[in-house]
């Protein structure tokens, strides 16, 4: 099989926990591939990912360049096709900049695009055979794709334990003079950070969290009345937020709050992967829907396939009469 | 401003449920209610809040069959100004590459300042919009939820983890995919439907577009679905039953062992 490069996503001189997820993906493509790790940006933080990298990837490939001191899909893409053999099969995490990256970099590798991997059974020949999910996971399939002739593989975060093992013992190369021609048509400017809210939902122990379940706006008190009976705070999934219901603040999700409570009430809320993304820490997950076979069943500690609207006021009731 | 919206018709999620066929060769399409992608529906409110703010014009576009005309329709009562159907027996089981690919051929017959598409639609792959700029070397921005126009550039947000936002400058023409949550898609009633129900939508197949048909469809295909499964995940929940009263005594115990009471 054609070599494996992974790039490298990192925060603060800290690799996202995907850069160990990605080799353990890149073992499933090849259990003996030396993988090589993409590390780029410029200064310290790029100087320590790459040396801990080593640790973990047989090659680690430093691009240490102004132009590259905020990751800019385009300009990264830039650069790897600067850099990159044409049959190269490139393993990025399906995250916000995995998303900006993968597509156009296919394109102008000339290689086959997958996105969002789950998981992946094997390569037969050229032909690589995984799994990803539609309809917001409540279906999954096997697809299979002509990687031959490279491939772009977006592997979607979490979905493959960390390779803990950093028995790789690699090297670092700096590789910043092959860079080659970065110019783009797109520049960062900056990142506005996220307004805090009324509420911060990420102290709480207890969250009542409510989706799309709540059909309408005046429903969310049937939420809050809940809340206040249980000393718990109303958090959301995304679609309450796109509907101006509730706070930007109040969204769980990767998209907007990670929180880490005792107790999750997952209120009529599907499950997708970008809201379980934000819940961590464990905890005791109930989740009320009255579609039983949504996703969040399947994460779930504790079911009930009821309509929250009809639900969740009987049980503050009794909460309430305790 | 010429700007160009690729849309998609898909089974409404929110209407349906979505399950595996019997053989496991497709989800069941029975009784499926189909709409408009929710994606693309913030993608054309934004086009249209940018022609009025501007000025210009919006093209809705989609691939599919005689059906899809529907979309494109709902999308015009919402105030698109034209439609385009990308329709052809060989368009027939396309890959991500292949859609960008007939729609690349679509946009180099037109001129446009701005494409826009949704961020994701049912297959979760949200890659179309980023081959199709890829294609025309346009710049791409994906989950974008701000555009401010600011001479002859565009001045963008994408959403990214945690809530925060990155802001770009990007260069016209250019492709962005729209995230949903940056506007309040307009409500389409049954009297803004029929105003458009008569208005012609033109159809473009193989030979008009210029498209080698081998190189599109399930023939050009190099990403291809083999089957549908629900996996085996496990035990998952508990599930509590019985009556109402006796599912709220059992949960209520469950929420004070766990600390969920206080």
């Amino acid at each position: 099989m054609a070599d494996i490069y992974a790039y490298i996503t990192y925060k603060g001189g800290v690799a996202d926990d995907s850069s160990l997820e990605l080799i353990a993906a890149a073992k499933k493509l090849d259990a003996g591939a030396a993988v090589t790790a993409i590390v780029t940006g410029s200064g310290a933080d790029l100087d320590k990912v790459a040396d801990d990298m080593a640790a973990s990837y047989a090659k680690v490939l430093k691009f240490n360049l102004d132009a590259l001191a905020y990751p800019n899909a385009e300009v990264v893409r830039n650069l790897m096709v600067n850099v990159l053999p044409a049959d190269a099969i490139v393993l990025v995490s399906h995250d916000t900049f995995g998303m900006d990256l993968g597509p156009g970099l296919s394109i102008k590798l000339e290689s086959t695009f997958i996105a969002d991997v789950v998981d992946i059974e094997g390569v037969d020949g050229g032909s690589l055979k995984v799994i990803r999910q539609e309809y917001s996971g409540m279906v999954s399939t096997h697809v299979t794709g002509d990687i031959s002739t490279g491939a772009v593989i977006n592997i979607r975060p979490g979905a493959f334990a960390p390779d803990e093992s950093k028995s790789a013992g690699g090297s670092v190369e700096d590789k910043s003079a092959d860079a080659g021609d970065l110019t783009a048509q797109r520049t960062f400017l900056e990142i506005v950070e996220a307004e805090v809210g009324d509420v911060d939902i990420t102290k709480s122990d207890v969250l009542v969290s409510v989706g799309r379940g709540i059909e309408d706006e005046e429903n969310i008190e049937i939420a809050e009345e809940l809340a206040k009976a249980m000393g718990a705070v109303v958090s959301c999934s995304r679609p309450i937020v796109d509907a101006k219901w509730l706070e930007k603040s109040r969204q769980v999700g990767t998209s907007g709050q990670t929180v880490k409570p005792k107790v999750y009430m997952a209120c009529g809320i599907s499950g997708s992967f970008q809201h379980l993304g934000g819940i961590k820490g464990s905890p005791f997950i109930v989740a009320i829907n009255k579609n039983v076979k949504a996703p969040i069943f399947q994460v779930a500690d504790v079911g009930i396939e009821v309509d929250i609207l009809e639900f969740l006021p009987e049980l503050t009731d009794a909460i309430n009469e305790l | 401003m010429e700007i160009l919206v690729c849309v998609k018709r898909v089974p409404d999620t929110a209407e349906n449920e979505i399950e595996v066929n019997r053989d496991g060769s497709d989800i069941e399409r029975d009784d499926l209610v189909y709409s408009v992608n929710e994606w693309d529906n913030y993608a054309v409110e934004e086009a249209i809040q940018l022609r009025d703010k501007v000025g210009g014009s919006v093209t809705v576009i989609t691939v599919g069959d005689d059906e899809s005309e529907e979309v494109l329709r709902r999308e015009m009562a919402m105030g698109a100004d034209n439609g385009l159907l990308l329709c052809d027996d060989a368009f027939e089981g396309s890959d991500g590459k292949g859609i960008a690919s007939l729609l690349k051929a679509a946009v180099e017959k037109g001129k446009y300042d701005l494409i826009l598409s949704g961020a994701l639609a049912d297959d979760g792959a949200g890659q179309v919009g980023g081959m199709l700029a890829a294609m025309l070397d346009y710049p791409y921005a994906s989950l974008v939820n701000k555009i401010e126009v600011a001479d002859g550039k565009l001045k963008v947000g994408r959403e990214i983890e945690g809530g925060n936002q990155e802001m770009n400058e990007i260069q016209l023409p250019c492709v962005l995919s729209i995230q949903t949550g940056i506007n309040e898609p307009r409500y389409v009633g049954i009297r803004g439907i029929r105003k458009v129900a008569s208005v012609e939508i033109p159809q473009h197949g193989a030979t008009d577009l210029g498209v080698d048909p081998t190189a599109v469809g399930a023939a050009g295909a190099k990403v291809k679905r083999v089957d549908y499964f629900v996996p085996d995940m496990g035990e998952g929940a508990e599930m509590l039953e019985g009556s109402t009263e006796e599912i709220t005594a059992k949960l209520i115990e469950l929420l004070k062992a766990k600390g969920g009471l206080k």
